[in-house]
Protein backbone atom coordinates (compact mmCIF):
# COMPACT_ATOMS: atom_id res chain seq x y z
CA UNK A 1 0.00 0.00 0.00
CA UNK A 2 0.79 3.22 -0.31
CA UNK A 3 2.89 6.00 -2.13
CA UNK A 4 5.44 5.11 -3.17
CA UNK A 5 9.07 7.13 -2.95
CA UNK A 6 10.45 7.84 -5.89
CA UNK A 7 14.05 9.14 -6.36
CA UNK A 8 13.78 12.89 -7.64
CA UNK A 9 17.04 14.47 -9.56
CA UNK A 10 18.13 18.11 -8.23
CA UNK A 11 18.09 19.89 -12.46
CA UNK A 12 18.05 23.52 -11.17
CA UNK A 13 18.45 26.41 -8.04
CA UNK A 14 17.35 29.57 -8.00
CA UNK A 15 17.93 32.25 -5.51
CA UNK A 16 14.53 34.01 -4.26
CA UNK A 17 15.95 35.39 -1.54
CA UNK A 18 19.52 35.63 0.56
CA UNK A 19 18.01 32.23 2.49
CA UNK A 20 15.22 31.42 0.04
CA UNK A 21 15.59 28.96 -3.13
CA UNK A 22 13.48 27.29 -5.92
CA UNK A 23 14.32 24.20 -6.28
CA UNK A 24 13.31 22.34 -9.49
CA UNK A 25 13.70 18.49 -9.87
CA UNK A 26 12.63 15.82 -11.71
CA UNK A 27 11.35 12.92 -11.04
CA UNK A 28 10.51 10.37 -13.49
CA UNK A 29 7.13 8.98 -14.02
CA UNK A 30 5.46 12.12 -11.97
CA UNK A 31 1.98 11.69 -11.71
CA UNK A 32 0.82 15.59 -12.02
CA UNK A 33 -0.82 17.04 -9.09
CA UNK A 34 -3.12 20.25 -8.17
CA UNK A 35 -1.86 23.31 -6.90
CA UNK A 36 -1.54 23.54 -3.18
CA UNK A 37 -0.07 20.21 -2.57
CA UNK A 38 2.90 18.80 -1.35
CA UNK A 39 5.38 16.24 -1.13
CA UNK A 40 7.95 14.86 1.71
CA UNK A 41 11.27 14.92 0.69
CA UNK A 42 13.55 12.08 2.41
CA UNK A 43 17.38 12.24 2.83
CA UNK A 44 19.69 9.24 3.49
CA UNK A 45 22.98 9.66 5.03
CA UNK A 46 25.71 7.06 4.37
CA UNK A 47 25.03 5.82 7.55
CA UNK A 48 21.90 4.88 6.93
CA UNK A 49 19.70 8.16 8.93
CA UNK A 50 16.85 9.45 7.28
CA UNK A 51 15.29 12.74 7.27
CA UNK A 52 11.79 13.09 5.39
CA UNK A 53 10.19 16.95 5.42
CA UNK A 54 7.39 18.08 4.01
CA UNK A 55 7.73 20.92 1.09
CA UNK A 56 4.94 22.81 -1.13
CA UNK A 57 4.64 22.08 -4.75
CA UNK A 58 5.45 25.49 -6.06
CA UNK A 59 4.23 25.19 -9.89
CA UNK A 60 1.24 23.68 -11.44
CA UNK A 61 1.58 20.14 -13.28
CA UNK A 62 4.52 20.15 -15.58
CA UNK A 63 5.82 16.40 -16.56
CA UNK A 64 8.09 15.06 -14.46
CA UNK A 65 9.18 18.45 -13.41
CA UNK A 66 8.43 19.51 -10.22
CA UNK A 67 9.21 22.70 -8.36
CA UNK A 68 9.75 23.71 -4.43
CA UNK A 69 10.54 26.58 -2.74
CA UNK A 70 12.48 26.05 0.83
CA UNK A 71 13.63 28.97 3.10
CA UNK A 72 16.59 27.58 5.32
CA UNK A 73 15.79 27.79 8.98
CA UNK A 74 18.26 28.96 11.13
CA UNK A 75 19.44 25.58 12.97
CA UNK A 76 17.60 23.54 10.90
CA UNK A 77 18.27 20.09 9.42
CA UNK A 78 17.15 19.42 6.59
CA UNK A 79 16.31 22.87 4.59
CA UNK A 80 20.17 24.49 4.92
CA UNK A 81 21.39 21.64 3.09
CA UNK A 82 18.43 21.57 0.33
CA UNK A 83 19.02 25.42 0.22
CA UNK A 84 22.51 25.33 -0.24
CA UNK A 85 24.26 21.80 0.11
CA UNK A 86 22.59 19.33 -2.12
CA UNK A 87 24.55 19.25 -5.80
CA UNK A 88 22.94 19.75 -8.60
CA UNK A 89 22.55 16.65 -10.53
CA UNK A 90 22.15 14.48 -6.80
CA UNK A 91 19.41 12.85 -5.90
CA UNK A 92 16.77 12.71 -3.19
CA UNK A 93 13.44 10.51 -2.84
CA UNK A 94 9.82 12.12 -2.69
CA UNK A 95 6.42 11.05 -2.01
CA UNK A 96 3.62 12.61 -3.24
CA UNK A 97 1.33 14.24 -4.76
CA UNK A 98 0.22 14.69 -1.03
CA UNK A 99 -3.09 16.37 0.53
CA UNK A 100 -6.15 17.00 -1.56
CA UNK A 101 -7.84 19.37 1.13
CA UNK A 102 -5.79 22.47 0.84
CA UNK A 103 -5.91 22.72 -2.97
CA UNK A 104 -7.40 25.26 -5.47
CA UNK A 105 -8.97 23.75 -8.80
CA UNK A 106 -9.18 25.38 -11.83
CA UNK A 107 -12.70 24.73 -11.69
CA UNK A 108 -13.59 27.24 -8.95
CA UNK A 109 -15.30 30.54 -10.06
CA UNK A 110 -15.99 32.19 -7.10
CA UNK A 111 -13.45 35.04 -6.08
CA UNK A 112 -10.96 33.54 -3.54
CA UNK A 113 -8.44 34.79 -0.88
CA UNK A 114 -5.37 34.02 -0.50
CA UNK A 115 -3.00 35.05 2.97
CA UNK A 116 0.52 33.92 3.00
CA UNK A 117 3.06 34.33 5.57
CA UNK A 118 6.52 34.08 4.76
CA UNK A 119 7.32 30.74 2.96
CA UNK A 120 3.69 29.87 2.97
CA UNK A 121 3.68 31.90 -0.31
CA UNK A 122 4.70 28.78 -1.92
CA UNK A 123 1.62 26.73 -2.30
CA UNK A 124 -0.35 29.80 -3.02
CA UNK A 125 2.19 30.88 -5.99
CA UNK A 126 1.15 27.50 -7.42
CA UNK A 127 -2.62 28.38 -7.38
CA UNK A 128 -1.82 31.88 -8.56
CA UNK A 129 0.31 30.10 -11.86
CA UNK A 130 -2.30 27.32 -12.50
CA UNK A 131 -5.44 29.89 -11.87
CA UNK A 132 -3.41 32.02 -15.33
CA UNK A 133 -2.56 28.80 -16.95
CA UNK A 134 -6.22 27.41 -16.49
CA UNK A 135 -7.11 31.19 -17.97
CA UNK A 136 -9.39 30.93 -14.54
CA UNK A 137 -12.18 33.58 -15.15
CA UNK A 138 -12.39 33.76 -10.93
CA UNK A 139 -10.25 36.92 -8.88
CA UNK A 140 -7.82 35.78 -6.86
CA UNK A 141 -6.58 38.07 -4.14
CA UNK A 142 -3.22 37.59 -2.30
CA UNK A 143 -2.14 39.26 0.88
CA UNK A 144 1.29 38.00 1.75
CA UNK A 145 2.98 39.29 4.63
CA UNK A 146 6.85 39.46 4.59
CA UNK A 147 9.39 41.10 6.74
CA UNK A 148 11.27 43.96 4.62
CA UNK A 149 11.45 44.20 0.77
CA UNK A 150 14.15 41.90 0.31
CA UNK A 151 12.02 38.82 1.67
CA UNK A 152 9.64 38.91 -1.23
CA UNK A 153 9.48 35.32 -3.37
CA UNK A 154 8.42 34.71 -6.88
CA UNK A 155 8.04 38.86 -7.98
CA UNK A 156 7.74 37.64 -11.56
CA UNK A 157 5.12 35.31 -11.00
CA UNK A 158 3.07 37.60 -8.65
CA UNK A 159 3.47 40.90 -10.23
CA UNK A 160 2.55 40.78 -14.16
CA UNK A 161 -0.36 43.08 -14.84
CA UNK A 162 -2.68 40.27 -14.42
CA UNK A 163 -6.10 42.04 -14.03
CA UNK A 164 -7.93 39.29 -12.17
CA UNK A 165 -5.42 39.12 -9.72
CA UNK A 166 -4.52 41.25 -6.86
CA UNK A 167 -1.48 41.34 -5.06
CA UNK A 168 -0.91 43.26 -1.79
CA UNK A 169 2.24 42.82 -0.25
CA UNK A 170 2.55 43.18 3.94
CA UNK A 171 5.37 44.34 5.75
CA UNK A 172 5.90 43.71 9.04
CA UNK A 173 9.67 45.50 10.22
CA UNK A 174 10.67 47.22 6.80
CA UNK A 175 8.08 48.64 3.91
CA UNK A 176 9.73 50.43 1.22
CA UNK A 177 9.90 53.98 0.34
CA UNK A 178 6.45 55.71 -0.28
CA UNK A 179 4.13 52.95 1.33
CA UNK A 180 0.91 54.10 2.94
CA UNK A 181 0.91 51.32 5.15
CA UNK A 182 2.67 51.07 7.99
CA UNK A 183 5.21 48.05 8.47
CA UNK A 184 3.02 45.95 11.03
CA UNK A 185 1.46 42.48 11.20
CA UNK A 186 -1.80 41.60 9.35
CA UNK A 187 -4.54 43.48 10.77
CA UNK A 188 -8.44 43.33 10.47
CA UNK A 189 -8.08 46.21 8.37
CA UNK A 190 -6.08 44.51 5.88
CA UNK A 191 -8.54 41.68 5.82
CA UNK A 192 -11.88 43.57 5.82
CA UNK A 193 -10.23 45.44 2.48
CA UNK A 194 -9.62 41.92 0.99
CA UNK A 195 -12.91 39.89 2.07
CA UNK A 196 -15.11 43.09 1.41
CA UNK A 197 -14.63 41.36 -2.48
CA UNK A 198 -15.60 37.51 -1.50
CA UNK A 199 -19.02 36.24 -1.79
CA UNK A 200 -19.42 34.71 1.71
CA UNK A 201 -19.01 30.99 0.40
CA UNK A 202 -15.49 32.57 -1.49
CA UNK A 203 -12.77 29.87 -0.05
CA UNK A 204 -9.72 31.53 2.09
CA UNK A 205 -6.35 29.39 2.13
CA UNK A 206 -4.29 30.45 4.70
CA UNK A 207 -0.49 29.45 4.87
CA UNK A 208 2.83 30.16 6.84
CA UNK A 209 4.39 29.24 10.32
CA UNK A 210 1.90 28.39 12.42
CA UNK A 211 1.43 31.45 14.58
CA UNK A 212 0.62 33.42 11.51
CA UNK A 213 -2.37 30.69 10.05
CA UNK A 214 -3.46 31.29 13.81
CA UNK A 215 -3.60 34.70 14.30
CA UNK A 216 -5.42 35.02 10.87
CA UNK A 217 -8.09 32.64 10.93
CA UNK A 218 -8.57 34.31 14.77
CA UNK A 219 -9.27 37.75 12.48
CA UNK A 220 -10.99 35.80 9.98
CA UNK A 221 -13.70 34.35 12.41
CA UNK A 222 -14.02 37.45 14.45
CA UNK A 223 -14.92 39.32 11.52
CA UNK A 224 -17.41 36.95 10.95
CA UNK A 225 -16.15 34.48 8.52
CA UNK A 226 -18.00 31.20 8.28
CA UNK A 227 -15.01 28.56 9.25
CA UNK A 228 -15.74 26.45 6.79
CA UNK A 229 -14.91 28.73 4.27
CA UNK A 230 -11.24 28.90 5.33
CA UNK A 231 -8.37 26.20 4.56
CA UNK A 232 -5.62 26.47 6.26
CA UNK A 233 -2.31 24.27 6.39
CA UNK A 234 0.45 25.10 9.11
CA UNK A 235 4.06 25.08 8.28
CA UNK A 236 5.16 24.60 12.13
CA UNK B 1 8.54 18.96 12.65
CA UNK B 2 12.06 19.18 15.58
CA UNK B 3 11.03 20.42 18.66
CA UNK B 4 7.89 18.40 20.83
CA UNK B 5 6.03 21.59 20.78
CA UNK B 6 5.39 21.61 17.13
CA UNK B 7 1.98 22.31 16.30
CA UNK B 8 1.03 21.31 12.47
CA UNK B 9 -2.27 20.32 11.08
CA UNK B 10 -3.61 17.18 9.60
CA UNK B 11 -2.12 18.25 6.25
CA UNK B 12 1.52 16.49 7.43
CA UNK B 13 -0.30 13.68 8.09
CA UNK B 14 -1.43 12.95 4.24
CA UNK B 15 2.45 11.24 3.64
CA UNK B 16 2.71 9.36 6.79
CA UNK B 17 -1.40 8.00 6.36
CA UNK B 18 -0.47 6.73 2.77
CA UNK B 19 1.66 4.00 3.90
CA UNK B 20 -1.18 2.71 5.77
CA UNK B 21 -4.05 4.22 3.80
CA UNK B 22 -5.36 3.60 -0.04
CA UNK B 23 -7.47 6.67 0.24
CA UNK B 24 -6.63 9.98 0.53
CA UNK B 25 -6.51 10.67 4.47
CA UNK B 26 -6.83 14.56 5.28
CA UNK B 27 -10.11 15.10 2.96
CA UNK B 28 -11.56 12.45 5.82
CA UNK B 29 -14.60 13.97 7.78
CA UNK B 30 -13.97 13.29 11.64
CA UNK B 31 -16.19 14.30 14.56
CA UNK B 32 -15.50 15.05 17.93
CA UNK B 33 -17.29 12.75 20.55
CA UNK B 34 -16.25 15.09 23.13
CA UNK B 35 -17.59 18.85 21.68
CA UNK B 36 -19.06 17.39 18.91
CA UNK B 37 -17.15 19.47 16.54
CA UNK B 38 -16.27 18.10 12.77
CA UNK B 39 -14.27 19.09 10.09
CA UNK B 40 -11.89 17.46 7.48
CA UNK B 41 -8.72 15.23 9.20
CA UNK B 42 -6.90 18.46 7.77
CA UNK B 43 -8.01 20.71 10.02
CA UNK B 44 -6.74 18.17 13.19
CA UNK B 45 -3.86 19.90 15.04
CA UNK B 46 -0.90 18.07 15.21
CA UNK B 47 2.06 17.37 17.40
CA UNK B 48 5.30 15.86 16.48
CA UNK B 49 7.36 15.20 16.16
CA UNK B 50 8.14 11.95 13.80
CA UNK B 51 8.11 9.72 14.61
CA UNK B 52 5.29 9.82 17.74
CA UNK B 53 2.58 12.23 16.20
CA UNK B 54 -0.95 13.03 18.03
CA UNK B 55 -3.55 14.67 16.14
CA UNK B 56 -6.07 16.37 18.75
CA UNK B 57 -9.61 18.07 17.91
CA UNK B 58 -8.63 21.72 17.26
CA UNK B 59 -11.72 22.73 19.69
CA UNK B 60 -11.05 20.38 22.81
CA UNK B 61 -7.44 18.63 22.02
CA UNK B 62 -9.31 15.73 22.67
CA UNK B 63 -7.15 13.01 21.15
CA UNK B 64 -8.20 12.04 17.59
CA UNK B 65 -5.51 9.74 16.58
CA UNK B 66 -1.96 8.97 17.39
CA UNK B 67 0.40 7.68 14.90
CA UNK B 68 4.11 6.27 15.90
CA UNK B 69 6.45 5.10 13.69
CA UNK B 70 8.74 1.82 14.95
CA UNK B 71 11.31 0.53 12.52
CA UNK B 72 8.71 -1.32 9.89
CA UNK B 73 5.78 -1.11 11.69
CA UNK B 74 3.74 2.32 12.02
CA UNK B 75 1.34 2.17 15.32
CA UNK B 76 -2.46 3.55 15.26
CA UNK B 77 -4.33 4.29 17.44
CA UNK B 78 -8.22 5.77 17.17
CA UNK B 79 -9.18 8.07 19.68
CA UNK B 80 -8.17 8.52 23.31
CA UNK B 81 -7.44 4.68 23.99
CA UNK B 82 -9.25 2.13 22.72
CA UNK B 83 -6.28 -0.34 21.65
CA UNK B 84 -3.53 0.53 18.79
CA UNK B 85 -3.71 -0.92 15.47
CA UNK B 86 0.12 -1.77 14.28
CA UNK B 87 0.78 -1.95 10.25
CA UNK B 88 3.60 -3.74 8.99
CA UNK B 89 5.16 -1.17 6.15
CA UNK B 90 7.64 -1.99 3.49
CA UNK B 91 10.65 -0.12 3.43
C1 LIG C 1 2.48 20.39 4.70
C2 LIG C 1 3.77 21.19 4.88
C3 LIG C 1 4.28 21.92 3.80
C4 LIG C 1 5.47 22.66 3.95
N1 LIG C 1 5.93 23.38 2.87
C5 LIG C 1 7.09 24.10 3.00
C6 LIG C 1 7.58 24.87 1.90
O1 LIG C 1 6.99 24.90 0.81
N2 LIG C 1 8.74 25.57 2.07
C7 LIG C 1 9.43 25.56 3.26
O2 LIG C 1 10.48 26.21 3.34
N3 LIG C 1 8.97 24.84 4.32
C8 LIG C 1 7.83 24.10 4.22
N4 LIG C 1 7.37 23.37 5.29
C9 LIG C 1 8.22 23.28 6.51
C10 LIG C 1 9.27 22.18 6.31
O3 LIG C 1 8.61 20.92 6.25
C11 LIG C 1 10.29 22.08 7.47
O4 LIG C 1 9.62 22.03 8.68
C12 LIG C 1 11.28 23.24 7.48
O5 LIG C 1 11.98 23.28 6.24
C13 LIG C 1 12.27 23.10 8.63
O6 LIG C 1 12.94 21.89 8.51
P1 LIG C 1 14.43 21.73 9.02
O7 LIG C 1 14.78 20.29 8.96
O8 LIG C 1 15.35 22.69 8.33
O9 LIG C 1 14.33 22.21 10.52
P2 LIG C 1 14.23 21.28 11.79
O10 LIG C 1 15.54 20.60 12.02
O11 LIG C 1 13.03 20.43 11.68
O12 LIG C 1 14.05 22.41 12.86
C14 LIG C 1 12.87 23.21 12.91
C15 LIG C 1 13.04 24.28 13.98
O13 LIG C 1 13.46 23.73 15.20
C16 LIG C 1 14.66 24.34 15.61
N5 LIG C 1 15.55 23.31 16.16
C17 LIG C 1 16.10 22.29 15.50
N6 LIG C 1 16.83 21.53 16.32
C18 LIG C 1 16.74 22.09 17.53
C19 LIG C 1 17.27 21.78 18.80
N7 LIG C 1 18.05 20.72 18.99
N8 LIG C 1 16.96 22.58 19.84
C20 LIG C 1 16.15 23.65 19.66
N9 LIG C 1 15.61 23.99 18.48
C21 LIG C 1 15.91 23.23 17.44
C22 LIG C 1 15.30 24.91 14.41
O14 LIG C 1 16.12 26.01 14.72
C23 LIG C 1 14.11 25.31 13.64
O15 LIG C 1 13.65 26.57 14.05
C24 LIG C 1 6.17 22.65 5.18
C25 LIG C 1 5.65 21.92 6.26
C26 LIG C 1 4.46 21.21 6.12
C27 LIG C 1 3.93 20.44 7.30
ZN1 LIG D 1 -13.49 18.33 20.38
Amino acid sequence: MGIAWRRARLLERRSQTATARTLVLTAPDWPGHLPGQHVDVRLTADDGYQAVRSYSLAAPADGDRIELGVQAVDGGEVSPYLTDGLPVGAEVEVRGPLGNWFVWRAEQTEPALLVAGGSGVVPLTAMVRAHRAARSRGPLHLLYSVRSPEDVWYRDHLADGDPLLDVRIMYTRQAPPGSVRPPGRITTADLDEATARLKPASPVYVCGPTGFVEAVDNLLIDRGRDPVTIRTERFG
Amino acid sequence: MADATTQLDGNCLAGPLSEILSVEPTTAWWRCPECARSGPLAELHVYGPEPGLTARCPGCAHIALRLVREGEHIWLTMGGGTGAFRFATSP
